[in-house]
């Protein structure tokens, strides 16, 4: 670890490659976390199928591009696809478990995580599989730090999405009435806000975002049909970490991620890359309980 | 409530005259009629499906060729040879269930063995436990070897040898350019899996052993798909030797991150160049990797039952189309039933001590190289064969007996990609 610190304080470009990494990396996890705090915040349904929806969106930009399209114009097909797919597994599935407690829901989509694995895995097969780009690398400082143009350029299609998701939930109709459901769904019924359409779309909205974050992952990394489950618990840390109503704390986790997965990788060795994010959200689970409880004893 | 408990006692009764009947028709099922039961476990759901059903297309071709060649002679007569599967799901725990399964419910005497090493340890120790002989050909680990097992057999190079040529390939070039090979700096990037490791465990003996530096030690957790964070070090440090294993997704992802992120080194060792079809998807950019296999079909290994090697390549392909290259997982299934049939010959018995013994004394030549097997189980009279791939083609360049092509050293990166 000292050895790989003088390393950094030697060679200090290499920090603009791990941020950079942490960048573009944790700007697919914001996408596929705010997602998720959506249907948590919204329905209260902790979706453990996420990471899954993820890797369907990126086995779609797969198959796409293995017939000739362009993975990116693959973007739109999976944002829909997803969509009508999340449409129809709310009806077959989530609405019926909704009203229940939390375990119905955990076991629900815990089951549907498992089967759309192994569905993949009969229709898309079990290889490891990535779609190309075709887009170059630019090289900076002798090649010290590279950036894969890729990378950037989905950095900046996550930003776009985010961005289109966020002007949608402030300014469109269906919008506030997500938002109205999240805060009070009974108040909200009783305004006349239907508010099983609303988990529906809710539910689509999240599956179409995974879609997405599923395209731009499968172009900067590798996916295989069980991959998904990386993804889920990458999305629940931020969300965790973040809370559900706050969409800049959860872009903000999500880059933190990006970063402190770069950092621990890069000192630690890769064996603590993962190990680093868990110990970071017990870190903060500890500091959220000693803050709430002097929060509570300041109110009493 | 007197009723209630006759009843059960009557219901009990009949269950367990049940289960016996059931054991004395099971008693046979190892032989029925003219047809000897081979059992396996294999992988046909879930991650490890796609080097499963390979497995599987090796066994059923070899019980398919011995069988119109006349089946197994045992004490005269003739039989067929027939294989029963169950899908263990990728899963060892469910691998141990189904050898429970095959030898207590179906009466399975003699047993191949499962894909991955990760599963044959979990079946191992069942096999043992009822003394029944397996012949496994998926497992490589060396600590499977090392537990003492006396009823399992295995027909592959054990994972320790799957890298170590490419040491010796380095410390040869390196001394043949007149340079010290202690000055050699080594990157090692390994899965945290037992067959990574074991890959790892038998390099690392070799690099100390040329007295070469070890620079970068990462071990990848097995949900990770970015070695981003390690490649940089690789990129400051500049090892001259990069050796990576990490089954399909470890050669994808590195493969993957080494082309965006221009990493190079002159020499590069990964494992599963070829089920991770690192060649069809990244192209140019994998020129000069070093892959270790078991088997290739330029090799000149003969056998009575297939041929040769090619012999064996063009056979597989008529059998199934959709193989553009035989993985060797295929091959190597295929040499474990040959293993079987001959023993069985040779043991002239269905005794499973009888026939324990005579795997044991197995020495023979196979389209899939020569089988022989250590006290350990272990098959040590073939080595492993390094290819390097070449103009988008897999050369093999050592050991030098069999080489098909010289070794490009150092690897001639391609601009641009």
């Amino acid at each position: 670890m000292f050895s790989n610190l003088t390393l950094l304080a030697q060679a200090p470009v290499l920090n603009i490659q791990l941020l950079l990494d942490g960048l573009f990396i944790g700007a697919t996890f914001a996408l596929a976390a705010y997602g998720l705090a959506l249907v948590w915040g919204v329905m209260n349904v902790k979706n453990l199928c996420q990471g899954d929806m993820v890797i369907l969106g990126g086995f779609i930009a797969v198959t796409l591009s293995k017939h000739g399209l362009h993975p990116i114009l693959g973007l739109p097909v999976a944002i829909v696809a997803l969509f009508i797919y999340g449409w129809i597994v709310y009806r077959l599935i989530i609405c019926r478990v909704i009203e229940r407690d939390l375990f119905t829901s955990l076991l629900a989509t815990f089951g549907l995580a498992i089967v759309m694995a192994q569905s993949m895995n009969l229709i898309f097969g079990p290889e490891v599989t990535t779609a190309e780009s075709g887009f170059k690398t630019l090289v900076l400082f002798d090649g010290l730090v590279t950036v894969a143009e890729i990378k950037a350029v989905s950095l900046a299609l996550a930003a776009a999405l985010a961005t289109v998701v966020i002007v949608f939930m402030k300014r469109s109709r269906m919008g506030q009435a997500i938002r109205a459901t999240a805060q009070d769904a009974r108040a909200a019924r009783v305004m006349g806000i239907d508010t099983d359409r609303v988990y529906q779309f809710t539910y689509a909205l999240n599956a179409a975002i995974c879609g997405a974050a599923g395209v731009l992952i499968s172009m900067i990394w590798t996916i295989q049909p069980f991959f998904g489950i990386s993804h889920s618990i990458r999305a629940f840390v931020i969300v965790t970490a973040a809370g559900f109503g706050n969409l800049p704390g959860v872009i903000l986790a999500g880059f933190g991620l990006g970063f402190a997965e770069q950092y621990s990788g890069f000192l630690l060795g890769a064996q603590f890359q993962q190990a680093t994010v868990v110990g970071l959200l017990v870190v903060v689970l500890v500091a959220r309980q000693i803050q709430q409880a002097r929060h509570r004893r300041a109110v009493a | 409530m007197m009723k209630q408990t006759f009843d059960f006692k009557r219901v009990g009764c009949a269950a367990a005259s049940a289960v016996a009947l059931a054991f004395a028709s099971m008693a046979h099922a190892k032989v029925d009629g003219d047809i000897i039961i081979l059992g396996a476990a294999m992988s046909l759901t879930g991650k490890y499906s796609a080097n499963g059903h390979n497995a599987k297309n090796g066994y059923d071709i070899a019980v398919k060729r011995v069988n119109e060649m006349g089946g197994v002679k045992v004490d005269g007569k003739s039989y067929q040879l027939k294989v029963v599967y169950y899908d263990d799901e990728s899963t060892p725990a469910r691998g141990a269930q189904l050898a429970e399964r095959l030898i207590q419910q179906d009466g399975v005497k003699y047993m191949l063995g499962p894909y991955s090493s990760g599963l044959t340890k979990a079946i191992a120790p069942v096999t043992e436990k009822y003394k029944i002989p397996m012949v496994e050909a998926e497992g490589a680990s060396r600590s499977l070897f090392t537990q003492g097992y006396k009823y399992m057999f295995c027909v592959i190079s054990t994972s320790e040898q799957y890298l170590g040529s490419a040491v010796d390939l380095k410390a040869e070039v390196t001394k043949k350019a007149g340079k010290n090979v202690s000055d050699v700096k080594v990157a090692f990037i390994f899965e945290n899996d037992p067959f990574s490791l074991d890959v790892r465990a038998g390099v690392e003996e070799d690099v100390k052993r040329h007295g070469m530096k070890v620079v970068i030690d990462d071990k990848m957790p097995r949900d990770l798909n970015d070695i981003s964070a390690t490649l940089t070090k690789v990129k400051a440090l500049k090892p001259d030797l990069i050796l990576i294993s990490g089954h399909e997704k470890g050669a994808a992802t590195a493969a993957r991150q080494m082309k965006q992120m221009q990493v190079s080194a002159p020499m590069i060792g990964i494992t599963h160049c070829e089920s991770g079809k690192l060649i069809s998807q990244f192209g140019a950019s994998t020129e000069g990797f070093l892959c270790p296999t078991q088997w290739d079909e330029t090799l000149s290994y003969k056998g009575k039952y297939f041929g040769t090697a090619a012999d064996f390549d063009k056979h597989v392909k008529a059998t199934f189309p959709e193989y553009k290259v035989v993985p060797y997982q295929l091959a190597q299934a295929s040499a474990a039933v040959l293993v079987w049939k001959e023993a069985f010959e040779r043991a002239n018995s269905f005794d499973t001590e009888k026939l324990r013994d005579a795997l044991a004394d197995t020495n023979m030549e196979t389209f899939y190289g020569n089988i022989k097997f250590s006290k350990a189980g272990n098959n040590v009279a073939k080595p492993m064969v390094l290819r390097q791939i070449q103009g988008g083609e897999l050369k093999v360049v050592a050991p030098t007996r069999w080489a098909s092509a010289p070794l490009v050293y150092p690897r001639q990166v391609v601009a641009g990609n």
